[in-house]
């Protein structure tokens, strides 16, 4: 049948009715909560613990040997869903000897912070984990064009990632054992 | 100059460092008035104000800060030097009185309002320290403080406005209920100070003088002084009866349309009130400045023991008001016809019904 219980609901007491029971309770409640410790984060001097996945500015990172680890696919530029990435292509200058394998970088790569949503899919999308949400929750500036970060601003931001994959030695490593080491200078000249 | 003269400058000096005193204790009830309600919600409270010199005291500077402690003197500021708005729609006139008429009667009840006791010798009488020794105090205080609701009824109805216009009705209404019950409360009291046969007066350091072995009249007149602490709720405005501003119904009630120093004029008074409101339950109920139950006076003879006398009656209204925001934060707003059946219903036949009760027994004892 009916799988609600019914409650009855009592008559109300002689010392109910006066209501004083009940607000000395109420009251003996509240002075407990005095004395209690304060919940309150005393925000520009304490600062919150931000949890590991939390989804902050998305900012570029270089790899352990401070080199840059986008390569300029373009992927975060077509998955962000506001359109925030706004990415230029352009080649690896000459002078990274250690790196004329990689076939590009970017010239310049923007992200509008006011379009920005922080949904993450830029990270989630990037095949070299170049690009990656920090804990940075407080962003703000006085002009639109400043909220506009540039790479510069973002490698300061993202700093160095430490991560152990060193892909870019692995394939060089590898190139070089089947005597293609060298040749990688002239592919990227010649693009 | 002759004594006349001098006596008058006295007494003038004496009001102008009461309303000094009870201004401070307005404004920093205020701040105790945030600070407890931080702190019964788990949080922190006003802690940022401070001050240029006193503030960069090494330890005392941030402590004094975290207590809060400028931020009356912030909030005072602010008051005076914000713009003084006046909207289109009111009647200028009425609208620039209500705030006067609601603090002056707050303020004058002081003036009857003893606050310690002087005693010049061994064996002496204590002299009450009072503004004026009348014979007729607790009758100037219902007279005056009944007044109170003059200001914010027409604050209300000067406002030209349906919030405020209900606040005020609300206020009269609720004014006039407990105001009955609350005179009715307070007059066992006096039956049983005055003796029969001998000459009767509404003094209210008489009063006191009779708790003087330190049992307050709480403890013989317990319902009394029940009825006296609702009424006396009620009258302050303050929650669980504070139907004239009600911010979740009436926006800001009777003061919606105030801002600026007007407002604070309001606010001040509400919380002169409160101390004073207290400062009478203390003198009534608790003992004024006597000491503990059944414990001897141990102020000493002369002004030391008259100023320890009137901190240890600071202290129990302090306790009093501490009362009064503590149940602010406690209960929920009555309905405004709850608020009128408690009054008429329950209230008043309780304070007719004691009243007659300690007829009997003073007339069968005296």
């Amino acid at each position: 049948m009916a799988k609600t219980k019914v409650m009855e609901r009592k008559p109300l007491s002689w010392a109910e009715r006066t209501y004083l029971p009940q607000i000395i309770t109420g009251l003996l409640t509240t002075f407990r909560n005095l004395f209690r410790p304060k919940v309150t984060l005393q925000y520009p001097d304490e600062r919150p613990r931000i949890p590991n996945d939390y989804r902050g500015v998305p900012t570029l990172v270089k790899d352990p040997n401070e080199r840059e680890k986008c390569v300029s696919c373009q992927l975060c530029e077509f998955v962000c869903p506001p359109k925030a990435i706004r990415i230029t292509p352009g080649a690896i200058s000459t002078e990274e000897t250690d790196r004329t394998h990689v076939e590009k970088a970017p010239k310049e790569f923007e992200i509008n912070m006011l379009r920005c949503i922080y949904c993450g899919y830029c990270e989630e999308v990037c095949p070299e984990e170049a690009i990656f949400l920090q804990d940075i929750y407080s962003l703000n500036g006085y002009t639109r064009e400043q909220m506009q970060f540039n790479k510069e601003k973002l490698y300061e931001l993202g700093g160095v990632l430490p991560d152990q994959h060193f892909k870019w030695d692995k394939k060089r490593a590898a190139a070089e054992k089947i005597g293609l080491g060298s040749s990688s200078d002239e592919e990227t000249e010649e693009e | 100059m002759d004594v006349a003269w001098e006596m008058f400058l006295l007494k003038v000096f004496y009001g102008i460092l009461a309303l000094v005193a009870i201004l401070t204790f307005a404004a920093y009830a205020v701040l105790a008035e945030r600070k407890v309600s931080a702190w019964i919600q788990g949080r922190v409270g006003p802690n940022r104000t401070t001050l240029p010199i006193v503030g960069d005291i090494p330890i005392l500077g941030p402590f004094l800060r975290s207590l809060g402690l400028f931020q009356p003197m912030a909030d005072g500021l602010k008051f005076l030097f914000k713009e003084e708005m006046c909207p289109g729609q009111v009647n200028r006139f009425h609208y620039h009185l209500a705030p006067i008429l609601a603090l002056i009667p707050a303020l004058s009840v002081l003036a009857v309002v003893p606050f310690g006791q002087y005693v010049a010798s061994t064996g002496a009488d204590p002299i009450p320290l009072v503004l004026a020794d009348l014979d007729i105090g607790i009758l100037l205080i219902f007279a005056l403080s009944s007044l109170g609701v003059y200001g914010i009824v027409l604050a209300g109805w000067a406002s030209n406005s349906k919030y405020p216009f209900l606040g005020g009705v609300r206020a009269s209404a609720q004014m006039i209920s407990f105001e009955l019950a609350m005179g009715l409360s307070v007059l066992p009291v006096f039956l049983w100070v005055n003796e029969p046969g001998s000459i009767g007066g509404l003094n209210l350091a008489r009063v006191v003088d009779w708790q003087d072995n330190g049992w307050g009249m709480i403890f013989v007149q317990p319902v009394s002084a029940l009825v006296f602490l609702v009424a006396l709720f009620a009258e302050s405005n303050r929650l669980p009866f504070d139907m004239p501003e009600s911010e979740t119904d009436l926006v800001g009630g009777f003061h919606t349309e105030y801002g600026a120093f007007k407002f604070g004029l309001f606010f001040t008074a509400e919380y002169a009130h409160v101390i004073v409101g207290s400062a009478i339950f203390a003198l009534l109920f608790l003992g004024g400045w006597h000491f503990l139950p059944g414990v001897e006076d141990p102020w000493p003879i002369g002004w030391s023991g008259a100023a320890l006398s009137f901190l240890w009656f600071a202290l129990k209204t302090f306790a009093m008001s501490f009362l009064f925001i503590w149940v602010r934060w406690t209960l929920p707003r009555f309905r405004y016809d709850q608020v009128m059946k408690l009054g008429w219903g329950k209230l008043l036949p309780l304070a007719l019904g004691n009243l007659l009760l300690y007829a009997v027994l003073a007339s069968w004892m005296g």
